[in-house]
């Protein structure tokens, strides 16, 4: 990636010790559309708002994407970013499958993932990454999900959302949040945290939503079962 | 090396499958070619709570192989907070032995364990990793025609952790007696989901 001439890194630490590269990438993501994830007993479910120009072709655009059969992730911020931390979490996933034929937990892929974002703030003429993830899987330990930064940090929620309106989802879910919440619960509570910060009516075009259940095995709602539960909002 | 290099050292490792058990045998010598230098050098290591791995062949690459085996177990281990599972671990010694396809380590790995602490785990490869994994029995090394025969007649289904204990002992003890190149002792592990035991058996001094 680097060449001779920029083998220093353009992260650098400012007097006050902060790391203003990171500080403005999270800015980045902080324009992002909003996504959110929310984690039950019984499973995880991470949802994103899909705002797009009238005349794009929603069916196109993907922004929540497995990685392995039973974990799956969504972002915030640049689109392209997350296409290519995407295909290096998915080849980890792979690889680690390769060697063990085990499925990869879903902290260590995190791990990984987060490793590769902290490299890009550390290493000559590269900057990092604009994306924050949301990644959610079930793994031995059961349901997980998991934010992860340009930083490289990684922090394990319960319940959290990222981009436009992280605050206010964020704070709408800390009421509406409880432990003993079933996996259709969650998916419904997603559904309303979206709608508290969408700017126009939510329909199954402008919005994306992905789950794990019991089965272990992530999948997007199709666009007629996010019609469902979003007429069960009515 | 000799013409066959998997005899240099000579031994045999067998393992077999119970009712909720595994039990695991090595030969115990130690020779190089016709000269036996040791009779203490067990080629079967306990590699975590639930798992055992035998690595008969050139004496080298057995103790080198076992050493890569310990550090990839520990660095999983702190990584990933949890033990390997058997099956897991027969899969990283194929991994391992076919990065190696070219030049490869000198070992056939017997491997025998317990998935979940209670159901048996058996398999066994060549020395490029690749696998048999079955619910008998499964054995390598230079006395394995012999242990072949003895086991195709002793063993049998379901067998609880005593009966096992002879059956293996049985065979390994007569098949190992009938090879040059291995004996001079054997030593028995069984494993329950309650306990392991290890005993040695008394054999040909030879």
């Amino acid at each position: 990636m680097a060449d001779s001439r920029y083998s220093f890194s353009l992260t650098t630490f400012s007097p006050s010790g902060k790391l203003v590269q990171i500080e403005y990438a999270l800015n980045a993501v902080a324009q992002g559309a909003t996504s959110l994830g929310i984690k039950a007993l019984d499973g995880v479910v991470i949802a994103t708002e899909k705002k797009l120009p009238p005349l794009m072709d929603e069916t196109s655009v993907q922004k929540i994407a497995p990685v392995t059969d039973r974990i799956g992730m969504v972002y915030s911020g640049m689109g392209p970013d997350f296409r290519v931390l995407l295909r290096k979490a998915r080849k980890k996933a792979e690889q680690y499958h390769r060697f063990f034929k085990d499925p990869i937990p879903v902290t260590i892929l995190v791990q990984e993932v987060a490793n590769i974002m902290q490299e890009y703030t550390q290493s000559g003429g590269v900057r990092p990454f604009g994306v924050s993830l949301m990644v959610c899987g079930w793994d031995d330990k059961g349901p997980q999900l998991y934010q992860v930064d340009p930083s490289g940090a990684y922090f394990a929620w319960k319940a959290s959302a990222l981009g436009k309106g992280m605050i206010q989802a964020k704070s709408f879910l800390e009421k509406r949040y409880n432990e003993e919440m079933k996996i259709e619960d969650a998916i419904h509570c997603a559904l309303l945290t979206l709608k508290e910060g969408f700017d126009g009516q939510l329909s199954s075009s402008n919005i994306e939503v992905a789950v794990v259940r019991e089965d272990k095995v992530f999948t997007l709602l199709s666009p007629a079962q996010i019609k469902e539960y979003l007429d069960e909002l009515e | 090396m000799g013409d066959n290099i998997m005899a240099y050292n000579g031994g045999s490792v067998i393992a077999m499958a119970g009712k909720n058990c595994v039990a695991i045998a090595s030969d115990l010598r130690y020779g190089i070619q016709n000269h036996t230098v040791g009779f203490d050098f067990p080629k079967v290591q306990r590699v975590n709570e639930h798992t055992f791995v035998g690595l008969p062949g050139l004496l080298t690459d057995t103790q080198t192989f076992h050493e890569k085996l310990n550090y990839r177990m520990k660095m999983y281990s702190l990584r990933e907070n949890r033990e390997m599972k058997p099956q897991v671990v027969a899969h990283m010694c194929e991994s391992l032995l076919y990065e190696r396809r070219f030049g490869p380590y000198f070992v056939e790995p017997v491997i025998a364990g317990l998935e979940n602490g209670t159901t048996p785990y058996l398999c066994a490869m060549d020395l490029i990793g690749a696998t048999l994994k079955t619910q008998d029995f499964v054995l390598a090394g230079t006395s394995s025609q012999a242990m072949f025969g003895l086991a195709e007649t002793l063993w049998k289904p379901d067998l609880d952790a005593d009966h096992l204990f002879e059956v293996i002992s049985q065979v390994m003890l007569n098949a190992v007696d009938r090879d040059a190149l291995a004996g001079w002792g054997c030593r028995v592990w069984v494993m329950t989901p309650e306990k392991v035991t290890v005993r040695d058996l008394k054999a040909r001094q030879d």
